[in-house]
Formats: C-alpha cells, sequence, structure tokens
C-alpha cells in the first residue's frame, strides 16, 4: 500500500475539489428537487385526476428507471443533440446544457425529486384525520389547514426518510462520474487509479470520504430530528 | 332569550340508509343540551352535521341569528353555498372532539392560538393572553410548552376544551368528550364542562355520562334510529322516562 502518493498535495488537491464538485451537486439537487417536492406532493395528493396524474406519471417514470440512464438520456442525449448544440449561444433555455454541471444537476433533481414527492405525498395521506377535522371545525380553510397543519406535520414526518434519500443521492452523486468533464470525487478516485495503478488506495481514500461525509449527514439529520420531530418522542423526565 | 343555535329538521343518509330522520334542537343562551342515545342513533352525526363536518341532506342551520348558506351539491349533500361564511360560523361553534384532535406538532400554546391568530386575526400578544386565561380555566399550569403526547389524556382534553374556548364561540360542540378516557380521568374533564355551564356558556354535549346528563344539562335529548324520542328536563325525563325505547336504554346504562 502506498498511501503516501494520496497525500501529495497535488492528490490532496484533486480530492478536495471533488469534495466540493459532488457537494455542490448534492446541494443543489437536493435543495430544488426537494423545494420542488412540496408543490409536486400537495398535487399528486389532489383529488383532481387532471392534476395528480401528470404528477403520478412523473414520479412513476423517474422511479421505474435507473438515475445512470437518466444522467446519460440528459447529458448524452438532450445536450449533444444537433438542435441544443446549434442553438445553445441563442436559446437561453438550451444554453445551461453547455455545462456538464449543469446536465448533472438537472438529472439528480428530477430523481430526487420524483422520489421525494412521493415520500411527502404519503405522509400527507397519513395525515391523522381528527387534526385535519379539528382544523376545520376551527374555521381553518382548506389552504390553510395545508399550511398550517398538514404540511408542516407531513414535513417533520418525512424527515427520517428523506434523510436516507439525501445519503442515497450523495451515493448517487458517483454517478456525476461518468460524465468525463465533471471531477467529482469518484472521477478523482478514479484518475489517480489510472495515473499511479494504485486501485485500492485511491477508492480506499474515496470511500472513506464518502463515509466521512455520510456520518456527518446522518448528524445533521439526527440534529434536525431532535429539534423538529420532539413530539413523537419520549417525554423527558 | 337570546336563540344561540337552531337546527331544524336535519337530514341525513348515508347510501339509502337515513341515519338522521328530521331532528331538531334549539339552544337558548345558557342551554346545556345533552344529547344521548345508543351507539348508531345518529348523536355524533347529529353534532357533526352542525358544523359540517358531515354534510346533512336537508335542514337549517342558525347560529346565533345567522343562517347558513346551504346549497344542494351534485351528490345531493348540502355544501356550503359561501365558504367563508362557513369558516366564520364553524369558529362560533367551537368543537371538542372525543379523541381530542390536537394538532401533534404544536405544543400547548401553539394549538390554542393557532386558530385565534390564523382565524380569528387577532394580534399574537392578544392571543397569547386568552391561550394563558383558559389555561388557567381549564385548570392546566406549566404546560404551554409540552407536545400533546407527553401529556394524559384528561389534560390532552382540558387543552382541547381550552383551544376551543380560546375562540370565543357562541356555541360549544362537545362529541362525547369523555369516552376516550380512562375511567380516573374523566372527573377532570367533567369538572371543567360543569364549571363552564355553572359560566353560562351555551353547550350541546354528546354523552354517555348519565351523571352529567342529569346533573348539568338543563335539557336532554334522546335519539333513537334518527329521530328524537323523547326530549325534556333531565330531571323527569331520565327519572321518569316515558317511551319504552329510553326505558331500557337507561336500564342497559343506568348509573
Amino acid at each position: 500500500m502506498q498511501f503516501d502518493v494520496i497525500f501529495e498535495p497535488a492528490i490532496l488537491k484533486l480530492f478536495w475539489q471533488g469534495i466540493l464538485v459532488s457537494l455542490q451537486l448534492l446541494c443543489i439537487s437536493v435543495s430544488i428537487g426537494g423545494l420542488i417536492s412540496i408543490p409536486m406532493a400537495i398535487m399528486r395528493v389532489s383529488s383532481n385526476r387532471w392534476i395528480s396524474t401528470p404528477v403520478w406519471l412523473y414520479t412513476y417514470v423517474m422511479r421505474g428507471t435507473p438515475m445512470l440512464i437518466q444522467v446519460y438520456l440528459i447529458y448524452y442525449g438532450v445536450a449533444q443533440l444537433d438542435i441544443v448544440q446549434n442553438n445553445w449561444d441563442t436559446v437561453a433555455l438550451f444554453k445551461p446544457f453547455k455545462d456538464a454541471l449543469f446536465c448533472c444537476v438537472l438529472a439528480f433533481t428530477l430523481n430526487t425529486c420524483a422520489y421525494t414527492t412521493e415520500m411527502l405525498a404519503g405522509a400527507i395521506r397519513d395525515t391523522n384525520h381528527g387534526e385535519l377535522e379539528a382544523a376545520k371545525a376551527m374555521g381553518m380553510t382548506p389552504w390553510q389547514a395545508m399550511r398550517r397543519i398538514i404540511l408542516p406535520s407531513a414535513l417533520r414526518r418525512t424527515l427520517p426518510a428523506y434523510s436516507n434519500e439525501v445519503i442515497m443521492m450523495l451515493h448517487g452523486t458517483s454517478l456525476a462520474s461518468t460524465v468525463p468533464a465533471l471531477m467529482d470525487i469518484t472521477n478523482a478516485a478514479r484518475s489517480v487509479y489510472s495515473d499511479y495503478y494504485l486501485p485500492f488506495e485511491a477508492f480506499i481514500t474515496a470511500g472513506v470520504i464518502y463515509l466521512t461525509l455520510t456520518f456527518t449527514l446522518v448528524g445533521l439529520f439526527k440534529l434536525a430530528e431532535h429539534r423538529w420531530l420532539a413530539y413523537l418522542q419520549p417525554r423527558k423526565a | 332569550m337570546s336563540i344561540k343555535l337552531s337546527v331544524e329538521n336535519l337530514h341525513k343518509s348515508y347510501g339509502t340508509h337515513e341515519v338522521l330522520k328530521g331532528v331538531s334542537l334549539t339552544a337558548n343562551a345558557g342551554d346545556v343540551i345533552s344529547i344521548i342515545g345508543s351507539s348508531g342513533s345518529g348523536k355524533s352525526t347529529f353534532l357533526r352535521c352542525i358544523n359540517m363536518l358531515e354534510r346533512p341532506h336537508a335542514g337549517r342551520i342558525t347560529v346565533a341569528g345567522e343562517e347558513m348558506k346551504l346549497v344542494t351539491a351534485r351528490d345531493g349533500m348540502f355544501k356550503a353555498a359561501d365558504e367563508r361564511q362557513l369558516q366564520m360560523m364553524r369558529a362560533k361553534l367551537a368543537m371538542v372532539f372525543q379523541h381530542f384532535n390536537l394538532w401533534a406538532h404544536m405544543t400547548v400554546l401553539e394549538n390554542i392560538i393557532e386558530a385565534p391568530v390564523n382565524v380569528l386575526k387577532l394580534p399574537k400578544d392578544e392571543a397569547i393572553a386568552r391561550a394563558r386565561k383558559y389555561l388557567d380555566k381549564v385548570g392546566l399550569k406549566e404546560v404551554e410548552d409540552k407536545y400533546p403526547a407527553h401529556m394524559s389524556g384528561g389534560q390532552q382534553q382540558r387543552v382541547a376544551i381550552a383551544r376551543a374556548l380560546a375562540v370565543e364561540p357562541e356555541v360549544m360542540l362537545f362529541d362525547e368528550p369523555t369516552s376516550a378516557l380512562d375511567p380516573e380521568l374523566v372527573g377532570e374533564v367533567l369538572r371543567v364542562m360543569r364549571a363552564l355551564a355553572e359560566e353560562g356558556r351555551t353547550m350541546v354535549v354528546v354523552t354517555h355520562e348519565m351523571a352529567f346528563a342529569r346533573e348539568v344539562s338543563n335539557h336532554v335529548i334522546f335519539l333513537h334510529k334518527g329521530v328524537i324520542e323523547e326530549q325534556g328536563d333531565p330531571k323527569e325525563v331520565l327519572v321518569n322516562p316515558q317511551s319504552e325505547r329510553l326505558q331500557q336504554f337507561l336500564k342497559g346504562s343506568l348509573k
């Protein structure tokens, strides 16, 4: 084992930049995906089929196909279309596809948004019926009941499952390494591996980095659950 | 004496099964009306129709002189013609539920100020002052920051009563408020309700507590299969029931 190679400044810098890229991918996609999932979940539970069916279809497709395929479809598919490439300097809609990071973020966002929508929609459906009745009986409008009672409660109850989703997404960002232009943690490891032919050193380092990030996330979610799910925890003495 | 609540000729069916066959009720200010009857008699449904948690098929509901605007929807049941009016009327008819139905993710104080702040648009500090006043009234101290799940059933129900009081309703509706409680916790809730009755609040109470019906209410309604079988002064109706149904019912639950 030649771990001293890993600790050369240039390699450390490579991994550090990989961490930044991976975290950037993760943060952008889970925050945008998470925000969009809130209105999507509300639409998903709508009794109006014209509203709920498109969302159902979207989550069905996104959850039914591997994220790698989605990355490929956007980066090697949409972004390589002639109509996109020929016009991306003039048409604002196509411009972002020039950027490999954007292509990955788009795929990841669409993916995590679908999973989060289903989780949140499930939590909304599971809202205690009595609590909703109480909201109505106190004179709240349906929208007030959604905003003040159902959503705050559903978001809290989604938190434990959502922490899993974020961790799965962190690991999922390694799929960005299939896009050659993106130096995420996995790609950094791959380049170390190919330059020095040190597979174990390179990939163990990547693994340790993912592990550290994962447990940091787990810790953050524990804090969040402590803060927002206090009402479900056993009473303190 | 002013009429706080009048319900006229209320009808409600589930499919072909008619659960309320024209039930009426009038509550003057300060009246405490107990509705009794065996399960399936329609008493909870009747109470829940008053604030439109269940949609009746026919009837008239008037709260403090204001008639609820109702129209028949496509499914044959009533719906509110004016959602805004329904919401304001519901706030005048605060309800206490069998299973308390407190909002679990909110603290006691947040539960109580929610409707005053968001429905009545009261300033927050005023709502908090109100909440404290009514928490005191239901005999709860130092619970403001607790979550419902961390309290006993009796305490939760008293919080729910404080929550209902905080909108300062014209009429309070109680849907079997002690039925989900352990026997030793029933007393604390009934004591609070008795104190409210003595204050002159107008209350309609669906209950199995015959002692409460007899001693606290001034009018009792016995519902059987969707019709009022017998009603009147509890001291007469419950002591000297005229109808065979009520005699049977009281024999089964006499305390």
